[in-house]
């Protein structure tokens, strides 16, 4: 299962490194949405960093919608379930692999979102820090969770519209859980139990993945 | 018998309903504090229960055994798929019902409050079931990819249910019993919210049943439609 999973790790994460898909297209929207949220709310509340944890996470949020769907996308290339279906290849595997890349790219995009968070939104410095492993761990469990909502969706005409639909509202108890650990980092308060909510809801996601990956993928 | 049963079932849930609205609305005295308000309580517990409970519980056991292969029928699928679209339509009743008991109590329609949001939250993935499954022509691949996320979107139930433990909410705690497991409401009262439990949830009873038929022809209607387009097929390559 783990050399499965490294395996389609490294296959989605060359192939991202080759079209620069992520870098290109999904990156300058996740930038743009940050001007956005700072241009929604004024210049005079934008510079108060209270709101903003919440903002760097519904940025990322709509960052990791268009990052699912590109990773999704790459299972819909021609002879691509072919390939596994004839490979044999653990179901297993292929999520935690996919969710691995999918958590590794998320990750990448989501320092440079933090950094422009601290210019912009004027977050400060050392508390972003403090905060990082948390966007982290966050990060990785939108990534499971982003994989399993794709596999559910599958292809067809509306997959693009019906994953946010899908997707959102699982990923609304890891908003909450993120923006009070990245406030409470902010404040240098010690919150443990934001921590508690992300870890279990990451390995609640990664045993369904494991256990439904494959059964979604014969249907 | 069976048939007996059913058939009586509608004359029943309306006759209990309409009970319980005399019951709720005339009988039963106004609350000492909320006045003619609390009669809303005769409603909310009960539609609640019905969407977060019964229906949504159905929907989401018929989508488990659905999953396991011993048990796998298209019986299964059709009566999850009936169960979350009449939990839809109660999870709306619950947040209209709520709203309407929210203005003149909280001063708002909405608020941002953990058992209302975990709900309205509950209230999308049901819509979002019904969407993925419209999404789906394959009867198989809708079924087993509707019933997966039926279980995912299932670990949002006892999140609502202990939301008004886990966080500090408007939303008032146990309604019905005590810490203790005593009975908060008395008398007529008592009897009244009772049976408004019984009377929703045989109208929920009713509603599942009528929506069961209606995808059992709907399944017979695409089984039909599928035969004839293959007889028109067969017929073109005559001579």
């Amino acid at each position: 299962m783990i050399r499965v999973a490294l395996l389609v790790a490294g296959k989605d994460l060359r192939i991202e490194a080759r079209s620069r898909v992520l870098a290109s297209q999904v990156l300058p929207f996740g930038v743009m949405a940050l001007v956005l949220a700072g241009l929604a709310l004024g210049p005079a509340r934008a510079g108060h960093s209270g709101a903003a944890p919440g903002l760097f996470y519904l940025v990322l949020l709509l960052v990791t919608l268009l990052a699912v769907g590109r990773s999704q996308s790459l299972e819909r290339a021609a002879g691509t379930r072919a390939s596994v279906a004839t490979l044999g290849l653990d179901p297993a595997g292929v999520f935690l692999g996919k969710s691995a890349a999918l958590a590794l790219e998320l990750v990448t995009m989501g320092l440079v979102l933090e950094a422009l968070a601290v210019v912009m939104l004027h977050v400060a410095l050392a508390g972003a820090l403090v905060a990082l492993p948390s966007v982290v761990v966050t990060l990785a469990t939108l990534a499971a969770a982003g994989t399993l909502y794709g596999a559910i969706v599958g292809e067809g005409p509306v997959a693009s519209t019906l994953l946010p639909v899908l997707a959102l509202p699982a990923f609304a108890p890891l908003l909450i859980a993120g923006e009070r650990a990245f406030s409470a980092a902010l404040s240098r308060q010690a919150e443990a139990r934001w921590w508690v909510i992300t870890l279990v809801a990451l390995a609640a996601y990664l045993a369904v993945g494991v256990l439904a990956y494959g059964v979604l993928e014969d249907s | 018998m069976h048939r007996t049963l059913a058939r009586l079932l509608g004359p029943a849930t309306l006759a209990l309903l309409a009970l319980t609205v005399w019951l709720g609305l005339v009988v039963t005295p106004p609350d000492r504090v909320q006045g003619n308000l609390a009669r809303l309580v005769y409603v909310h517990p009960a539609v609640a229960w019905v969407a977060l409970y019964l229906s949504f519980g159905t929907a989401t056991i018929a989508s488990a055994l659905y999953l396991w292969r011993r048990t796998r029928s298209v019986t299964l699928d059709r009566v999850a798929v009936s169960a979350m679209e009449v939990s839809l339509v109660f999870i709306v009743l619950t947040l209209v019902t709520g709203s309407i008991w929210g203005r003149p109590t909280w001063g708002v329609w909405w608020a941002w409050d953990a058992r209302l949001t975990s709900t309205a939250i509950l209230g999308v993935l049901a819509a979002g079931y019904l969407a993925l499954r419209r999404a789906n022509d394959d009867p198989q691949r809708r079924a087993t990819r509707s019933a997966v996320f039926a279980l995912v979107a299932a670990i949002n139930v006892p999140i609502i249910h202990f939301s008004v433990l886990w966080w500090k909410t408007l939303h008032q705690g146990a309604t019905v019993f005590t810490a203790n497991h005593t009975l908060k409401i008395h008398g007529l009262m008592a009897w009244t919210l009772l049976l408004s439990f019984v009377a929703f949830s045989l109208a929920y009873l009713w509603l599942l049943r009528a929506r069961y038929r209606l995808e059992v022809a709907r399944a017979r209607r695409e089984s039909d439609d599928l035969t004839a387009a293959l007889a028109a097929r067969v017929l073109e390559g005559r001579p």
